[in-house]
């Protein structure tokens, strides 16, 4: 592990308060999600804290049971999105030839279509359950993964270490696993908190469209969809899951460049020993 | 001894008592203590091995540091201007237009978004030097002054369009298009074969006599240096070892580390002679292949015998690494067969077997990428063992141990990562892996061609003991003839693909030679001053007219 920076601390505790947050919720939410406490939209009180929505549910245990959505359909999809996408790209990227096109012009045509029509076509037709928003967040930004691990095991893979292994009669799983991925790894971690990031604002994007996580589940897109209106009337309900998007970007970055720090070397920099 | 003190006039540039560090914990002394002066049109040689310091000596003159290195103390005079307090700005008036640069990789120095010439007449151009006509004439002048063909045409094309050696030549006319008054040179022919070298070389020399420039010239070739530099400095670990004149450092060094770099290009090593004719274990006949469409390799037929070595050697482009591939099966052959000690060696690595591979490995030209990054060397030669022998674990490591000793390494770089080596510790890993495969023919591709003299003096007796000692075979594949002396058994000529020549050391490059061999033969450069010389006028020609070789072109 690399060394831990002071400058990375409010990062990684955020991100572990984030976590906390949402395996705990049952036990931290001060009323259950969908139950009214209230008039819509009332000023925060004893009762609760940050106020109500507009069905008069506590806003806190919503934005609390939200995070536990929000986090895990993303972390799953993210995970999803880099197994698919990391394997084809080493896999194009390595063999070349048929292999390679197949692999990248399916891939192509899949990103030429904007993602979030592309989204909104499969989730108007399909049903819309969690199991299905996952698939689809997770195939659609795997194609983007799935560019740059093309890439880089392609120029890995015309290193002659890769020639030596082959030498050796090595197989494709061994040369993927054991050759080009240690290889690949800083900037495939620094694309996975970029894209954990982009996964989680199109989650919000879809349920802020209706076609994303469905009511009366929380999540932080459909809470800034149920409280939008509330802006009108000074109501700032629908801006603290914006917050909260924001603020987990940094931790994730954070966290990104804190695993990044034994290996600022980049590949193909050239070392100064 | 040069002395400034000695001279009338202040020296052009005066370098006194540099001292550059890598920061970093601990910090790293990189250059120490370093003084020198050269006069208007004079050349100064820095010699030395990697991690000398010549390069950050080279840069600093340019009132450049690389990053995490730092001057400390001294001082550059140039035309009495001191280079390491000048302002960014007042830097940048004299970078390329007094002081240029000439970088050991043309491919790397060039943008290949922009035309050759468009970059050549930049440095005159930006410093507001002459009109865009008059540094095109400029530009053209030079290209005809290095024998660039059709320079109307070459001032029109892309770095990728044009061989090497051109784009190197390009290089100095860049450098030399706003008449500076002093040039580094830094390490400009170390990649480039023999004839492309003389060519440059003769570029070089030409244009610093007419000019008049004042030149630095880094190289770690002593036979490079010594046609070109009125001194030589030698450098080690960033210490001055020796300066004088060239001819002082030639004939009378004083240092005993001098006299080490001169013996090691003057090695008079001879490989180990075989006591009788062995039974032949490569035979290659009629092969031919091609790399995407483009054929490069035209009925080659090669006999290798049993413990012995075959060098093969040929201008860059001539095919000899393709041929080396095409043996290993990293690259099918179109046609022709090839037969390891009677068996029929199939074409693809796909049709060979475990145990074919076993008896065939590789030594690749640059350690740095034939040793993956991120796996421990301790496991990378483990893994050779794990593929090609039945040992169990404990047996194993014990074996790698004896390997990495068997190459001259301690057992303690097993727990190391390869960025820890030297280049020479990286390329004895490598010959490690190899022989842990207990193979009977290794391809060897230039293995010692991105070493220091020293050390590739070292690895070259590595490999003539291992011989000596296991009986393996060496296809080694090279551009150096003074290697193919010290190794090599029996020689094959490659020529655009085709062999030309092919026998015994001796016979195949002794008279009479065919024109292609003679000047492969004479253009490595020797070890004493008047060589270079020597050769202008009989090689200008042919050098000249010498096309790029196919896959250049393309």
């Amino acid at each position: 592990m690399p060394a831990l920076k002071i400058s990375h601390l409010p990062g990684i505790v955020g991100l572990i308060l984030f976590m906390a947050i949402g395996l705990f919720a049952p036990w931290l939410s001060p009323h259950a999600p969908d139950q009214v406490i209230g008039m819509a939209w009332d000023v925060p009180s004893a009762l609760a804290p940050l106020g109500t929505d507009n069905l008069g549910r506590d806003l806190l245990s919503r934005l609390i049971w939200g995070t536990r959505t929000s986090l895990s359909v993303t972390a799953v999809a993210a995970l999803i999105a880099f197994l698919a996408g990391t394997t084809l790209g080493f896999i194009a990227g390595v063999c070349g030839g048929w292999i390679d096109q197949l692999i990248s012009r399916v891939n192509d045509v899949l990103m030429a279509i904007p993602t979030l029509i592309l989204a909104l076509v499969i989730l108007a037709t399909l049903p819309k359950t969690l199991g299905v928003i996952i698939l689809v967040l997770g195939v659609l930004e795997a194609t983007r993964i799935l560019r740059v691990a093309r890439a880089l095991a392609a120029d890995i893979g015309a290193m002659e270490f890769i020639e030596v292994a082959r030498l050796r009669g090595e197989g494709l799983v061994w040369i993927l696993l054991r050759e080009i991925l240690p290889n690949a790894l800083p900037i495939l971690i620094a694309e996975f908190a970029m894209r954990f990031v982009f996964i989680l604002l199109f989650l919000s994007a879809l349920s802020f469209l209706g076609l994303g996580i469905q009511p009366p589940t929380a999540d932080w897109g459909g809470l800034a969809r149920d409280n939008k209106d509330g802006i009108l009337f000074g109501i700032w309900a629908a801006l603290i899951p914006g917050a909260a998007i924001a603020i987990l970007a940094l931790c994730i970055n954070t966290l990104a460049d804190w695993l990044l720090g034994a290996n600022t070397r980049a590949w193909g920099a050239r070392h100064h020993a | 001894m040069l002395d400034s003190s000695g001279t009338v006039a202040p020296p052009l540039l005066a370098v006194e008592q540099l001292h550059i560090v890598a920061s970093g914990k601990p910090q790293r002394t990189l250059v120490e203590g370093i003084s020198f002066s050269l006069n208007a049109g004079e050349v100064l040689g820095l010699i030395g091995e990697s991690g000398a310091g010549k390069s950050t000596i080279g840069q600093a003159i340019l009132g450049h540091q690389r990053e995490g290195m730092a001057v400390t103390g001294g001082r550059i005079l140039f035309a009495g201007q001191d280079l390491l307090r000048s302002s960014e700005a007042q830097l940048r008036r004299i970078r390329g237009k007094r002081i240029a640069y000439v970088a050991q990789s043309a491919g790397a120095a060039f943008n290949p978004a922009l035309t050759l010439g468009e970059q050549v007449v930049e440095a005159a151009r930006v410093h507001g030097l002459m009109d865009a006509q008059a540094a095109r004439e400029k530009a053209l002048e030079l290209f005809r002054r290095f024998s660039l063909p059709d320079p109307e045409q070459f001032f029109l094309r892309y770095p990728h369009q044009v061989s090497g050696g051109q784009l190197q030549r390009a290089m100095i006319a860049m450098a030399l298009c706003s008449g500076p008054d002093l040039i580094v040179f830094d390490e400009p022919t170390t990649a480039l074969d023999v004839i492309t070298q003389l060519g440059i070389l003769q570029a070089i020399a030409g244009v610093i006599r007419e000019a008049g420039v004042a030149a630095i010239y880094i190289s770690h070739d002593l036979a490079v240096v010594a046609q070109l530099a009125d001194h030589i400095m030698v450098l080690r670990h960033g210490r001055r070892v020796e300066h004088g004149t060239t001819g002082q450092i030639l004939h009378a060094p004083a240092h005993a580390y001098t006299r080490d770099l001169l013996g090691a290009e003057r090695a008079g090593n001879r490989p180990q002679t075989v006591q009788s004719e062995t039974a032949p274990l490569l035979t290659i006949q009629s092969l031919s292949a091609r790399y995407h469409h483009q054929p490069v390799l035209h009925g080659i037929c090669l006999n290798l015998a049993k413990g012995r070595t075959l060098a093969l050697i040929g201008e860059s482009g001539s095919g000899k690494s393709t041929l080396g591939k095409v043996v290993c099966g990293l690259l099918a052959a179109d046609a022709g067969s090839m037969t390891l000690e009677g068996m029929t060696l199939p074409s693809t690595l796909r049709q060979r077997t475990r145990d074919h591979l076993q008896r065939i490995q590789m030594i690749h030209q640059i350690p740095d990428n034939a040793l993956n990054p991120k796996l421990l060397i301790g496991d990378q030669v483990d893994r050779a063992l794990r593929t090609f022998t039945t040992l169990n674990r404990d047996q194993r490591q014990r074996r790698v141990m004896a390997l990495l000793d068997r190459v001259g390494l301690d057992g303690t770089i097993a727990q190391r990562y390869p960025h820890a080596l030297s280049g020479g510790q990286k390329q004895r890993v490598c010959i490690a892996r190899a022989l842990a495969a207990e193979p009977e023919l290794i391809v060897c591709d230039e293995p010692t061609s991105a070493l220091d003299p020293l050390v590739a003096r070292d690895v070259l007796a590595l490999l003539r003991q291992l011989q000596q000692d296991t009986g393996v075979s060496y296809l080694f594949i090279t551009h150096d003839l003074h290697v193919v002396k010290e190794i090599a058994h029996d020689v094959a000529v490659l020529c655009e693909g085709r062999i030309i020549r092919q026998g015994r050391v001796d016979e195949a490059l002794g008279a009479p030679l065919d024109d292609y061999t003679r000047r492969l033969v004479e253009a490595v450069p020797q070890l004493r001053q008047d060589w270079l010389a020597e050769m202008t006028g009989y090689t200008s020609s042919s050098v000249s007219t010498a096309a790029p070789s196919p896959l250049h072109a393309y």
